[in-house]
């Protein structure tokens, strides 16, 4: 960055120009590659699935129709499994996010009992699991399974999340709660009317954290959830193409029939069209993400 | 009673600490450090599963106490003993693999830094960093378009003769490892380098104007200052890596795996996925689990320790 500012008080140099247009050659380059998907992605579920089905969409879209996203919409359990997916990423990106900075929020006042014991406690959760399975049982006996509440409970405070938010609370002056403390305001007062108004930054990066994360998960639902009326779109989608990977494994071992009732349905605009379905939201947040996740990801570098 | 507390409360500002205040800090925030213990503490007594021949239905109890057989069983029975190397030499694999390209985002973000338009780079960290934010079902279903049989990528490679007729990588066994690692880079890569754009913007500049009054070329700069300021950062994040060495995840793994290349592509962790909950083996699978735990935690110390060595302070 300094070169750059160097360099334009003087003339390019032939070096200059080489570097400067190998480096955009392949930067452009990768850009295309990781935009490229996403655009091919959109201009097929827009043409004409037929063509699509035999790979002749590249660059343009041909044939417009939106008759794959009429098809899409046909799917089963869509509707509902959009709603799961919306209501789990609302529901516990906003909850999570406030317990976490529940508990922060208590481990900055130096006075708890027992403070550096119940602290340490729960910072060692970071580096140790009990594991896939017995997390499974845990959930099982806690009656969890195939509710709808094992997307939101299990999450509701996040260790890595309490440690960021707190180091950022540690920032703010005393004398803010210190004067609330002398009109009469409570624990809980001061942690809903100062802390968190004045901790939206950061509250609002470690959201935009869980809300991707959220959106993206699908092992939970295929660890834990066998009702259809809990699934999530990613979970939708998942099974979908689980659907068409096992028609082509039936290729290969032989089992045609399986596979003629799959070709029959077109199956890979529809499959695109539910992707695409599913990416528009993350596409939607992306510009804030992207703003904040910068933010976080330097927050969290710094405390290491 | 209400009033009389918080009038305590104030009066504790100055003076010294009233007992009952600390307890009720400590009482407002034990639901949230209670969730805590309830799932990250209480799933270890799942651990004692590994004890017994558990069997799905059954009251744990009920079923055979069997001691450390099975995890003996893993190493002495050959079928099980083949299968954990096989998925241990997956998960190392694919791991070292991936450490090859760990210099990737740090050069990616150097050279980057150094183009001319602030508004090109922009544009570049925005296109970049986007799949980072999708899922791997959703980069599965992409690259089924683009590496199938029928794909575009593929169709594309038949004409230019790099592959024969009938290729399909989302089927292939060959080179699964690379091609999984490559897709990771290709999720990553933007997203990793934000850090080293940040850690370049807090260079000094004085630096490099000194160095380019001592006439020192762009390529002397990066190699003399850019890069002796990054690589600390560059080994903190190594080093947690390795401390996270075993948590693969699944989710890649679990999308992309299927009959034909599971042989190379199930991780530790698609392993202990398959065995308890596809097969039901509740038992076996958290024995492999634990071993995982231990394993994990060991490298993580060995991390902590390589950091402290080195940096003289601990990751962690």
């Amino acid at each position: 960055m300094t070169a750059v500012a160097a360099s334009r008080k003087k003339p390019m140099t032939p070096q200059d120009i080489l570097f400067n247009v190998i480096c955009g050659v392949f930067f452009t380059l990768f850009a295309l590659l990781c935009f490229y998907p996403f655009y091919y992605l959109f201009i097929c579920t827009i043409s004409d699935p037929q063509l699509v089905e035999v790979g002749q969409i590249t660059v343009v879209p041909r044939g417009l129709t939106l008759e794959s996203y009429a098809e899409v919409l046909k799917i089963d359990n869509l509707a509902n499994a959009a709603m799961i997916s919306v209501l789990r990423s609302v529901l516990g990106t906003v909850t999570s996010t406030l317990c976490s900075a529940y508990l922060a929020y208590f481990f900055t006042k130096r006075n708890m009992w027992g403070r550096k014991f119940w602290y340490r406690l729960v910072v060692a959760t970071m580096y140790f699991s009990a594991g896939m399975i017995p997390e499974y049982l845990n959930n099982r006996a806690l009656g969890l399974i195939n509710t709808f509440w094992i997307y939101i409970i299990p999450g509701l405070v996040g260790v890595y999340n309490m440690i960021l938010i707190k180091t950022s609370m540690e920032s703010l002056p005393a004398e803010l709660e210190e004067s609330a403390v002398l009109d009469g305001a409570g624990y809980m007062t001061r942690f809903f009317r100062i802390v968190v108004p004045l901790q939206k930054p950061i509250l609002a990066t470690v959201a935009l954290f869980l809300l991707v994360n959220h959106w993206n998960d699908f092992f939970t639902t295929q660890l834990y959830v066998t009702n259809p009326k809990n699934y999530t779109l990613q979970f939708l989608l998942y099974e979908y193409l689980n659907q068409v990977k096992n028609s082509a494994n039936a290729v290969v071992t032989g089992n045609e029939g399986l596979t003629a009732t799959i070709q029959t349905v077109r199956t890979t605009s529809i499959r695109l069209t539910l992707t695409a379905v599913v990416i528009i939201p993350i596409m939607l947040v992306y510009p804030f993400v992207q703003k904040f996740y910068v933010k976080g990801v330097m927050i969290g570098a710094v405390k290491g | 009673m209400q009033p009389k507390q918080q009038a305590v409360t104030a009066r504790d500002l100055r003076r010294p600490k009233h007992k009952w205040d600390d307890y009720k800090v400590f009482l407002l925030a034990l639901p949230a450090i209670a969730i805590v213990i309830l799932f990250r503490y209480i799933p270890l007594w799942g651990w004692s599963f590994s004890l017994f021949q558990y069997k799905p239905g059954k009251d744990l109890f009920d079923c055979n106490f069997v001691g450390l057989q099975n995890f003996t069983f893993l190493f002495n029975n050959p079928v099980m003993r083949k299968n954990l190397v096989r998925v241990l030499t997956n998960t190392f694999g694919i791991h070292m693999l991936g450490y090859l390209f760990t210099p990737l985002p740090m050069l990616f973000a150097i050279f980057l830094s150094e183009m001319k338009s602030k508004r090109y780079q922009k544009l570049v960290q925005s296109v970049t960093t986007l799949p980072n934010f999708i899922s791997w079902v959703i980069i599965y279903s992409l690259m089924n378009s683009f590496f199938s049989a029928s794909g575009v990528a593929t169709k594309l490679m038949i004409q230019l003769g790099i592959v024969d007729q009938g290729f399909n990588l989302m089927t292939s066994d060959d080179h699964v490892w690379l091609y999984m690692v490559l897709l990771q880079q290709w999720k990553s890569l933007g997203w990793s380098a934000i850090i080293y754009f940040a850690s370049i913007a807090g260079i000094p500049q004085d630096m490099y104007e000194a160095a380019m009054i001592d006439g020192a070329n762009r390529m002397q700069r990066i190699w003399y200052i850019t890069i002796p300021s990054l690589i600390p950062t560059y080994f903190v994040l190594l080093i947690m890596s390795i401390g996270n060495f075993l948590n693969t995840g699944v989710d890649q793994y679990l999308t992309f795996g299927n009959a034909l290349n599971k042989q190379f592509i199930e991780v530790l962790d698609l392993y202990v996925y398959n065995l308890g909950i596809g097969s039901g083996q509740i038992s076996f699978s958290v024995a492999v689990g634990i071993m995982k735990s231990v394993v994990a935690l060991v490298l993580f110390s060995m991390a902590n320790f390589a950091s402290k060595k080195i940096r003289g302070e601990s990751v962690f």
